[in-house]
Parts: structure tokens; sequence; C-alpha cells
């Protein structure tokens, strides 16, 4: 049985940038751990031997010319900005006073 | 009515001028506006915007332009995919209000054939779910019961389809939210193979498996919708570079003869319906008296497809998903620093379960664990493809059970992710795999009246052999119930 504590959960909410109440840690803490015991049983077949599959098409990388085309314009792009000042994004702080 | 013709019929009737495009589409609006009050399957009716593009292409048609084949013909639009300046919220409170400033490949695919966009359906946020219970709006109603689910994610597009609200829909399928609702709805849904049909516009849940295709309420129309959508995308680059496989003309050959249809033996039995079953095995009897050659295959991998993909869908969800910021577009929740933000923004924007599968991601994802889980779920994954490359060998196409289930209560699953996540047992080892697949109706089960789903798979890019069994398949069902199963729903609006 995988054990996923409250306090693992409140850590993958910190890396996850969701802030969470006291009752949601409790609910996702068991339910996760039933569903990590579910999916556990991948390790099962998943052998030495095995090499993975990260996608379905056996591509790597895909140029285009280095050409100018048509794109957004400022205006287009901000249009569903939470706020904007001077043709830019405007964003909480995000370094810290010092 | 002609809201209940076929698109193929509508398309006819536009062309003769029998009706004109303006006509087909107030007669979609004013059915939406009788009926989606019950069924609820639109988050929003653009009736403005379709009514201007169904002028536009009544007007070329006057001109003497020569048209596309469904040009005038109504289609409604899984919230999923973006249309520029008509609202797109995935099913979430993180977009609400948002307007995008760009078409998708798909929406401006179908503005160019002049297909009339009536409005965005109702889906699991971030086509994250089953049921369409997800949407953080309101639950979409099965229009053959309305107490039960249509299906998920896209539960709005096949609803829409199945109460004749729109004869063509677009859907989007991770492992099954095409197809799943396309079975208990009694409805046609594709799943092109992976890169058959462009990603651009589509907002990523996740990236390696996500698939947008038809949805119709018979296989020609699906195939005409395929053609419109499908084909290299130079904007997704993970777009093939092929032509599209030709599906109309499949669609239309429907002959099954000398054809080997290999039967997958793990995906019926246990867990599935009995009156799903008893369909399922009907119609291979009907394929079999068309000629087929019914072959048992085995794929002993299979049991270890819902494992993986819910490791790797959750994975890349916690990824893509962490675009939303607040920074740039949707809302912005809360004051402090940039982390308060968006920490309060993503508490109050994201619903129950897409935080679900983003805890998961990022606990599969983390050092430590990332071999054990995504990095198994990897090699599962290249197992469940060789098992089709194996059963492809034996078999042209593989057939099963769409969902192992008729539509479930609203409600009966919803604090059960498990039994929530087996409704896709037989729908995700396609996509994991990338290959192609259909869903069309096998009939009524006995025990609830309610429709079964016949899933069709086929190799990578041979997604006219979908069409072809599917089409001959139809027919011979028809044939037996009299006339196709959407018939036999019960009227809606009628009181």
């Amino acid at each position: 049985m995988s054990k996923i504590s409250r306090d693992d959960v409140a850590n993958l909410a910190r890396l996850a940038r969701i802030e969470m109440t006291p009752a949601e840690l409790d609910h996702l803490s068991s339910e996760l751990s039933v569903i990590l015991d579910a999916v556990a049983r991948v390790q099962e077949v998943a052998g030495k031997d095995v090499p993975p599959t990260s996608h379905p098409l056996p591509i790597t990388n895909v140029f285009r010319a280095d050409e100018n085309r048509p794109s957004l314009t400022p205006e287009q792009a901000l249009s569903g900005a939470p706020a904007q000042e001077e043709q830019r994004f405007k964003v909480p702080q995000i370094l810290g006073e010092e | 009515m002609i809201y209940e013709k076929n698109a193929t019929e509508m398309a006819t009737a536009l062309e003769k001028g029998e009706i004109s495009a303006v006509e087909l589409t107030r007669a979609h609006l004013d059915r939406i506006a009788a009926v989606d009050g019950e069924v609820k399957a639109f988050l929003y009716v653009d009736n403005e915007g379709a009514l201007a593009q169904a002028r536009d292409v009544d007007q070329r048609r006057k001109s003497g332009e020569k048209l596309s084949p469904l040009a005038g013909v109504p289609l409604a639009l899984k919230d999923v995919m973006v249309q520029q300046g008509v609202p797109t919220t995935c099913g979430s409170k993180m977009l609400e209000g948002w307007r995008p400033p760009y078409d998708s490949t798909v929406v401006s695919r179908l503005k160019a054939a002049g297909v009339i966009i009536l409005g965005k359906t109702n889906m699991d946020e971030f086509a994250m779910g089953s049921s369409t219970e997800n949407s953080a709006y309101f639950p979409t109603h099965n229009p053959w019961d309305l107490t039960r689910i249509p299906g998920g994610s896209g539960g709005g597009s096949s609803a829409s389809l199945a109460a004749f609200e729109a004869p063509l829909a677009i859907g989007t399928d991770t492992g099954g939210s095409i197809r799943q609702p396309a079975a208990v709805t009694g409805t046609v849904g594709v799943k092109p193979t992976y890169g058959g049909v462009s990603r651009y516009g589509l907002v990523a849940f996740s990236s390696s498996l996500d698939q947008a295709g038809p949805c119709a309420r018979n296989v020609l129309d699906a195939a005409y919708l395929h053609e419109v959508i499908g084909g290299y995308d130079p904007m997704d680059s993970t777009s093939i570079s092929a032509p599209i496989p030709p599906v109309v003309a499949a669609a239309k050959n429907a002959s099954v003869k000398g054809m080997k249809i290999g039967v997958i033996k793990e995906l019926q039995g246990d867990g599935y319906q009995a009156g799903v079953l008893k369909r399922f095995n009907e119609s291979l009897e009907e394929l079999a008296k068309l000629g087929a050659e019914i072959v048992e295959v085995s794929c002993p991998n299979f049991e270890y497809a819902l494992a993986a993909y819910y490791l790797i869908a959750p994975s890349e969800c916690s990824s893509n998903l962490a675009r939303f910021d607040a920074m740039r577009y949707g809302i912005r929740v809360g004051e402090g620093s940039a982390e308060e933000v968006m920490n309060a923004t993503r508490e109050v924007g994201f619903g129950k379960e897409v935080k679900r599968r983003i805890i998961l991601g990022t606990y599969a994802l983390s050092s430590g664990y990332y071999d054990a889980y995504y990095g198994s779920a990897q090699k599962v994954r290249t197992l469940i493809s060789r098992d089709f490359e194996n059963a492809f060998t034996k078999a042209d196409v593989l057939v099963s059970p769409t969902a192992p289930t008729t539509a479930f209560k609203i409600g009966e699953k919803s604090n059960d992710p498990i039994a929530m996540y087996l409704n896709d047992i037989a729908t995700i080892p396609t996509n994991l795999a990338g290959v192609c697949g259909i869903s069309i109706p096998s009939g009524l089960a006995e025990e609830d009246g309610l429709p079964a789903g016949f899933q069709i798979m086929a190799g990578a890019m041979k997604d006219d052999r979908l069409y072809q069994v599917g089409a001959a398949l139809e027919v011979a069902l028809n044939s037996k119930w009299g006339a196709p199963i959407l018939s036999k729903a019960p009227k809606l609006g009628a009181k």
C-alpha cells in the first residue's frame, strides 16, 4: 500500500503552485494512496530490456524555414491579459524586497 | 424536420437550393433554444456568428462559387478548441470570459469549408473525465435519459448530436473522449491516427495522446468531416506529412468481404455489461454474414494500459497546465507576490479532478519516483504498441465494445475516481499507441434500453478501414433494426 502523507501532498501542491485547504489535503492524501496502488501495476511488466516510448511518432526535430510570417499584433496578444501597461503584461512582484 | 436529417442530406438540400444555409442554421438555433434547457450541451451559442457565416455561404453559392461538400451544414464545437473572438473555457473557471485572439487549425479549415459553427459544447474541465460532470459550469444530460451522463469528456458534443441540435460535432480524444460519449449516446465518433488532425489551437491536456476528430450521426457524415479537418499542418510539429487516408471513399465502399476482423480477447468478459456484450457479439455475426473472417487475437499487455495512462496523462497535464499562471490570460485572483497570486488563482480556477491529476503527475515526475512511475508507464506504452503490431499481422482491423457499460446516472460515480477511470478501459490502448479508432452504435442493451457502442481499431494512417468496416456494419444493423438507432430515442421538447 503506497502511503502518501498529508505533508507529501502539501509539498506537491506547493511545487504545483496550488493553494489547498486542510480538507483538500486530507482528502487528496487518502485518494492518491489508492490511485497510486492501482497504477503501480505498470512496474510488474516494465523490465530493463523494454525501451520507453514517450511519443507515438518517431520524430526528433521538426524545423521550418527561418522566414518572417504574420503573427498576433501586440493588442491581440494582450487581449486576454488580466492586467497590462505600456504594451506589456503587468504582473505582480516577482522578486523579494531585499 | 430538417434538423433530423443527416449532414449529407442537408448538404444535398442546400446544393439543390431547397433550403438556404441561413434557414438551416436558424432551424438549428431554434432547436437549441427549444431543447438545450434540458440537455445543456452548449456552454455558448453563437447565434450571430453562425448566421453571419451562413449568409456568407449563401452569398458564395449564389455567385456560382464551387463550394465544399459540407458548405452551409451546422456543427457544434467542443470548447477545448479555440475560435477567434468566441468564448473558450475548456469547461474551466480558469478561462471564464477568455476570448482567444486566433483560430485553431481545425476551426480555420471548418470556416474555409463553409461549415457553420453554432457554438461551443460542454466538457469535463480541460477534457479530464468520462461523464462531463467535471465541467465547472453544469453537467450535460444524455438525451436518451436526462438523468444519465452523455459520456465524457466530450459529452456536450455527443449530446448535441443525439438531441438533433447539430448534425456534426468536433471532439477531442485523449483516452476515449470522442468514442465513449459516442457509444453512450448512440452516435458515431472517430479518433483519427495521432498526427492526422492538427493540434494547433487545441488546448493541450496530454500532448502525446490528444487527438481531435469528427463526431456525427452516421459514418459517411463523419468521413466528410474528417476530410475537412484532417491533413498536414505546418503549425503542428507532430502533424503527419501525408495525404488524408481516403475515408469518404471507404465509407461509400462499405464492404468487409474477405477482411480479417480481430476480436481482442482481453477487452471483454469481466466488468462488461451483459447487454453490451450481447450487442457486440451480434455485430460480429453481422460482419461474418457480410463475408468477413472473425479471428481472436490476444493483446496481453492491454491490462496495464489503464495504469500506464493514469501516469502518462497526469504527468503531461501537470506540465501543460503550468501555463495557467494568472499572468497572460485567464483569471487572476488574490494579491501579493506573483507566486501567491499563482497559488490562489490555481486554487480557485481548477476543479477537483484537474487538481487531483496535476498532483498525481507532479508526484510521478518527481525525482526518486520518476523511474518507478512515469518511466515504467513509458515502457508499458512500448509493450502496448507491440501488442497492436502483433495483432495487426493477424487481422486488418481489431474490434471490442467501446465502453464496458451503457450510460450511468449523473452522480453515480463522481466520488469514485477509479470506477470512473474504468470507463476508458477499451479506448485507452489506441491513444497510447497512436493508432485510430471509431465507435458506432451496436444497438440498445436489453437491461436498460440504452445505446451500446462497437469499437473498430486500425493501424496508423489506416483510418479508411475504420470507415469501410463501420459503414458496412451500420448498413447491416440499420436494416436489422428497420431504422437508425437514434430514431428510437425519446422525443425531446415535447412538453
